[in-house]
Formats: C-alpha cells, sequence, structure tokens
C-alpha cells in the first residue's frame, strides 16, 4: 500500500479549491468545483485498491480470487451521478445568469454584499 | 402493520409524489396539482407520525431499525429513534404548511410548468426525511446532497431575476464542497474500518485509541455538516440564499434543513466518536463551544444591523444556530433535548415570521424597513402575528421555543456559567431586531429612518412579488398558516408530553451503547430515565427577562436615530459579506482549519 494515490487527492482537492477562490469566471468556478469533487472519487478507488486484484466479477474468475473492494467502486459511481447533477444545476444557473445580468464575472455580482 | 416497515415509506411516498407530479404536472390544472402534492406531503406526515408514536412509546429502549430490503450486513439502514423520527414529522408536517401557504402565493406558474414547485418541494422533503432517518454516514451523504440540489433549484426557482440566480449559486458551490469535504471524511473513515453504518463504524474505532487519521476524519466529516447547519465562518452563503430564495423556500431552509446540520453532527459524534477510539468528550465540547459562541454573537450583531427583512430573519436563524449548537457542545442528555425543543419551537415561530414578510413583499414589493415604514398599518392582523413572532422568537414562556430555551440554557449552564447570559443576550437582540421592524412597519412608531444615517452600502429589500401583480386582498392561506405555525410552537412548551416525549427522545439519543445494540443487535435495555424538559422558575425569569430586554432595545432604536459611530464600528464585518463565492470558500478553508486546530490537541 502507497501513500501516493492519498497525496494525489489531497492535490487535486487543493487545485481546485485554490482555483474557486482565485476564479474570475462563474463557469471556470463550477468547473473547480467538478474538479475538487473528483478528489473523491481518486481517494474512493485508492482505499478500494488491492493488490494484483481483479475486478469484483466473479462470472468468469474463482470465488477465491483477489479483487477489489466493490463497494468503493459502487460509492464512486453513486458520487458521479451526484456530481453530475450538481454541475448540471450550477451550470443551468450560470447560463442563466448571464442572460439576465450580462456576465459571469463574480466580481460584478455584487447586489448582495453586506 | 409493522410500524418497522413504514420507515422506507417515509422517504419513498414524497419521491413518489414528485414523481407523479413530474409525469402528471403539466397535463393537471394548477389546483389539481396542488392537491395531489399536498396529499402526498400530508400522507408522509402521517406516516412519519405513526413512526414518531411507535418510537416514542414509552418501555424498553427499542425502536424501529429497517435494513431496505433485508441486506443486513451492507445494506441501507434507517433508523426511527426518536429524535430522527420527530425531525421527520417536523419536516413533513412544515412541508405540508409551505404547501397550503404557496396554493395562493405562487399565483400563476409559468405555463406548462404546473407541478413543478410542489414537486421540487417533495423532493426536498425526501431528501431531509432520509437525512433525519438515515444510520449509515454514505447514505448521509447523499441525503444531503439531494437536500441541497433541490435547495438551490429551489432558491434560484425565479430564474427571470438576477439575484436568485446569484444566491443559489452562491449556496451551491459552497455547499457541493462542503459534501464533498464530508465524503473525503466518510471516505477514510472506510478505509479504517470497513464500514459505512454510524454504529458499525463507532464499535470498530472504539477497539483502539484515537489517531490522526482518525481526527481528520472528525474534521472533515464535520465541516460539511456545519456548513449545512451554517456555523460561522461556513455561513456566508445562507443570507445570500435566504434574502433571494421564494419565502415558502425560506420557511423550509430556516426552519428545518439549516437545523439538520446541527442534527447531523450531534447524530456522528454520539454514534460514531464519542467513544475511547474518537474525540473525546472535553475535547469535542471546546471545539462545538468555540464555533457555537461565534455563530450566536456574530449572527446576533448581523441580525441587528439588518434593514432587509429576510436577511434579518436569516440571520437571526446563524445566530439562533449558535444557541442550538452550543446544546449539543454540553453534551448532556438534557442539552440534547432542550435542543431539540427548542429546534421545535423556532421551526414554528421562525417559518411564521417568513411568512408575514412573505405577506408585506406581495402586498408592497419589498421587504426593505426603512421603505415600508408606517406603511403596514392597515394589517393589523399581519402586524399582530408578526409581533407574536418577535416574542416567540426570544424564547418568552410559554412558547416552546422559551421552553426550550429555558432547558438548554440551563444545560449549558451546568458546563459555563456564563452560558445562560449568552443565551438571553442573543434570543434579545434577534427577538429585539424583528419587534424594531415590527414597531416600524406595522405600527409606524418613531422617527421615519432616513438612509444617510446609515454607513456605508446596504443591501435594501426591493424585490418583485412573487404572486401575480401586488396583492390586493390577502388570501386565507397567507393568513392561517402563520397563525397555525405560532399556535404549535405555543402548544409545545405549554402541553407536558411534548416536554415528557423529547426528554425520552433525548435520553435514547445519547445513550451510545444502547443505539449500537438496537441497530445492530435488534435490542437494547432501556436509556437511563432524565428529567424532561420543564417549566421552571429560573427559566420561565430568564424567557421573561430577554422579552422584556428585546422589548426595551426594539423602543429604544425607533425612538433613538442610529448611532452612525456603531454603523460604521460593525461595517467591516458586514463588509465580509462580500457576495463573492472565492471568498466564502477561501472562508470555509479557514474554518476547517479551525475546526483542525480546535480538535488536534485530542491526538494522544
Amino acid at each position: 500500500m502507497t501513500v501516493l494515490p492519498y497525496l494525489v487527492a489531497g492535490w487535486i482537492f487543493l487545485i481546485g479549491v485554490y482555483g474557486l477562490v482565485t476564479s474570475r469566471d462563474l463557469i471556470h468556478a463550477v468547473g473547480c468545483l467538478a474538479v475538487t469533487q473528483s478528489s473523491t472519487y481518486v481517494l474512493l478507488l485508492a482505499v478500494g485498491y488491492r493488490n494484483g486484484g481483479t475486478a469484483p466479477v466473479f462470472a468468469d474468475a474463482p470465488t477465491n480470487s483477489r479483487v477489489v473492494d466493490p463497494v468503493v467502486q459502487a460509492l464512486t459511481l453513486t458520487d458521479i451521478v451526484v456530481g453530475a447533477t450538481v454541475t448540471a444545476l450550477l451550470l443551468a444557473l450560470v447560463v442563466q445568469l448571464r442572460k439576465r445580468h450580462g456576465t459571469v464575472d463574480p466580481d460584478a455580482l455584487s447586489e448582495l454584499k453586506g | 402493520m409493522d410500524t418497522t416497515r413504514l420507515l422506507p415509506l417515509v422517504v419513498a411516498l414524497p419521491l413518489l409524489g414528485a414523481a407523479v407530479l413530474v409525469a402528471t404536472g403539466r397535463r393537471l390544472p394548477r389546483l389539481v396539482s396542488d392537491i395531489v402534492g399536498c396529499a402526498f406531503a400530508a400522507a408522509t406526515a402521517a406516516t412519519a407520525l405513526l413512526v414518531l408514536f411507535r418510537a416514542g412509546r414509552p418501555g424498553p429502549g427499542t425502536y424501529p431499525v429497517e435494513w431496505v430490503g433485508g441486506w443486513r450486513r451492507v445494506g441501507i439502514v434507517l433508523v426511527g429513534d426518536p429524535l430522527g423520527a420527530g425531525l421527520a414529522a417536523l419536516v413533513s408536517l412544515l412541508v405540508v404548511a409551505v404547501l397550503v401557504y404557496s396554493w395562493r402565493y405562487f399565483e400563476e406558474p409559468p405555463r406548462r410548468h404546473t407541478g413543478s414547485f410542489p414537486a421540487l418541494i417533495l423532493v426536498f422533503q425526501a431528501g431531509m426525511c432520509g437525512f433525519a432517518l438515515t444510520g449509515d454516514l454514505f447514505n448521509a451523504f447523499v441525503s444531503f446532497e439531494l437536500m441541497g440540489v433541490v435547495a438551490y433549484a429551489l432558491t434560484g426557482f425565479r430564474v427571470e431575476d438576477p439575484k436568485p440566480l446569484q444566491g443559489a449559486l452562491a449556496f451551491g458551490v459552497v455547499n457541493s464542497l462542503g459534501g464533498y469535504v464530508t465524503l473525503l471524511g466518510v471516505t477514510l473513515l472506510y478505509a479504517r474500518t470497513g464500514e459505512l453504518g454510524f454504529a458499525q463504524i463507532g464499535r470498530r474505532l472504539d477497539t483502539d485509541g484515537p489517531d490522526g487519521p482518525v481526527l481528520a476524519a472528525f474534521v472533515l466529516v464535520t465541516t460539511g455538516l456545519l456548513v449545512k447547519a451554517a456555523a460561522v465562518p461556513f455561513h456566508f452563503w445562507l443570507p445570500d440564499a435566504h434574502a433571494v430564495a421564494p419565502t415558502p423556500v425560506c420557511m423550509l431552509l430556516s426552519g428545518v434543513m439549516v437545523e439538520l446540520g446541527v442534527y447531523g453532527v450531534a447524530r456522528v459524534y454520539w454514534t460514531v466518536f464519542s467513544g475511547p477510539g474518537g474525540l473525546s468528550h472535553p475535547d469535542f465540547t471546546r471545539a462545538l463551544l468555540v464555533l457555537g459562541v461565534l455563530t450566536a454573537l456574530l449572527g446576533a450583531v448581523m441580525c441587528w444591523q439588518q434593514r432587509h427583512l429576510k436577511r434579518l430573519l436569516a440571520l437571526s436563524t446563524v445566530a439562533h444556530t449558535g444557541l442550538f449548537l452550543i446544546g449539543v457542545a454540553v453534551l448532556t442528555p438534557e442539552g440534547i433535548s432542550g435542543t431539540a425543543l427548542y429546534v421545535l419551537g423556532h421551526a414554528g415561530v421562525k417559518a411564521a415570521l417568513f411568512a408575514c414578510a412573505g405577506v408585506l413583499l406581495d402586498r408592497y414589493a419589498t421587504v426593505d424597513e426603512h421603505e415600508l415604514f408606517g406603511r403596514a398599518r392597515e394589517l393589523p392582523a399581519v402586524g399582530v402575528l408578526f409581533a407574536v413572532g418577535g416574542l416567540g422568537l426570544c424564547g418568552l414562556p410559554p412558547f416552546g421555543s422559551g421552553l426550550g430555551k429555558a432547558a438548554a440554557e440551563e444545560a449549558a449552564g451546568h458546563t459555563a456559567g456564563w452560558l445562560p447570559a449568552l443565551y438571553v443576550l442573543v434570543s434579545a437582540v434577534t427577538g429585539g431586531a424583528v419587534l424594531r421592524a415590527g414597531l416600524r412597519i406595522f405600527a409606524g412608531v418613531g422617527r421615519r429612518p432616513r438612509d444617510e444615517e446609515e454607513g456605508g452600502p446596504e443591501t435594501t429589500g426591493e424585490e418583485e412579488p412573487e404572486t401575480r401583480g401586488r396583492l390586493g386582498r390577502i388570501p386565507v392561506p397567507l393568513l392561517a398558516v402563520p397563525a397555525a405555525l405560532l399556535a404549535a410552537s405555543l402548544a409545545l412548551g405549554v402541553i407536558p408530553a411534548v416536554g415528557s416525549a423529547v426528554g425520552r427522545a433525548g435520553a435514547l439519543f445519547t445513550d451510545t451503547g444502547g443505539y449500537r445494540r438496537t441497530v445492530l443487535d435488534g435490542h437494547a435495555a432501556a436509556a437511563p430515565a432524565h428529567p424532561p424538559p420543564h417549566w421552571q422558575l429560573t427559566g420561565i425569569l430568564l424567557g421573561l427577562l430577554s422579552a422584556a430586554l428585546a422589548i426595551t432595545l426594539a423602543t429604544l432604536a425607533v425612538r433613538r436615530p442610529v448611532h452612525t459611530g456603531t454603523a460604521a464600528l460593525l461595517a467591516p464585518v458586514r463588509r465580509l459579506q462580500s457576495g463573492h463565492i472565492g471568498d466564502y470558500v477561501a472562508w470555509l478553508i479557514a474554518g476547517t482549519a479551525l475546526l483542525t486546530v480546535l480538535t488536534v490537541p485530542g491526538v494522544h
């Protein structure tokens, strides 16, 4: 078991958050949020990885063969579905904002100050 | 029928209702789709109440636990412990109230979109009920995201205006990020224990002492839940979202969704981390107490500063969340049951106040305190409801919120002697701000406030009404719903059975061993009895004191002009609320760092 995937997951998370904080474009910000989320996929899959394991399908493999953890794969799949919903909804909001407000620069959207 | 089998229905019924509305809503007339929505919400409420009745039955400490589909080891588990079932019932009842309220509220839905609003509300209800009933961390995350996604959509429901879109975007980005942080924590716990259920993880963790990864998981999971709970400094999305969301949605966001975040923190701590393998009790108390006190104080100060009525109410929710967090932080059954009762009472009062603000918005097309000065004299009934709501908010006996506040502050007083003073102060300031607005708007007391007296840029409350044109006559549901909510909040404090049921719920909730035995082994001993929340002389006096303080503050504020110096002093605090998503995310990370610093002493 190596620590590298965990570091990669942390790095992806932080780079996504950095992008969110400094973003000057809302579409870019939603993209950064998706990047942040992909760190959760990496972490989940890293947790379930087994050295020398195959895919958890026992149809053509003996039942005692070494497989990777199917639970985290199910979790990742659910996570992807959730992420797709969130990203689609947020992008739709940005498109509508562009229509109504004429800009996607968060600095120009200051009506909710204070 | 076995009540255990009813548990999945509490989540499935609203989802089914939403599906029916999405499939048929376009062809149905408005009235029919609203009735269908209300019927499904009401059926869910009845089911949740049945489960609650079973869970709250006196006797041995077992409550319904359902492994959906019979998959006992890896399946989805729903736990109907009295507190979770009670929250599901509260959610469902409030959803019914909101659907009845919005019956005449959204006068004219866009053509061919008749069923969309009730359908979204029903999905929201399913997400919240699922979160309250789940016994599993991953399903808690999924419910968290489900209610989040629907809440973003509902916040930006009026897609024709630019402001709701901004609020929904900030809400969406910050809350989703919080959700992903939670998922990272869940993954770490899975890596450590190979389990996802609260009870299973808790049992596995307790075989070892606490270490870095477990505490990191605690910080990550709690961060996401605190984002939902809008604790300082994770709260920035809340005023933006509440100021712009349609009023019926605000009733749900402030009434229950935020409180579910607090519930999540309490649930996860007690069932997963409270043993020897998690975070020690003093460490948890310290961490949550710091955040709770910060939240309560900042929320109260920001609330007092507002002239945008919905924003004012939103920030009072932040302040009260701080008080709820303190009630959880003291880690006693009394603190939990007091806070639970406080949440129940607060939900009714806050939803009623938002309902009154909605009436103002639709009649005058603004919720700005200064602009509305004296204009609502013609609505004495709404004025009375608003004033009663303000008094309920500051914990006047015999409101349920008053009894909950009294019980929670007494429990907190055992941990630190100065905490009851904080409860009194915060509820007096938030209640006072509401009463001040009420005096100006409905009675026209004092001098007309002039805009130049306030320092710096302000968020004023000019908005589009949510009904077709401005309201001439107030429809009955817009008055009946807040009246009923206030009456319910009052009843909670008066009926002794409520107090004893909540007391038992708190005792069972804090009985970690009992929870694990009930979920995993199917039997449990009765939880030790604790005195339920009941009226005591100190509580009554402190409740009266905070009400009197609130009235004094409100009267002083309308008699005296706003002091420019004070406003300028607080301007930097207000300036933090920049409306910029990047800033909010930076604060979220800063808050995570703060939580880490507060938790680190737990590593031994």
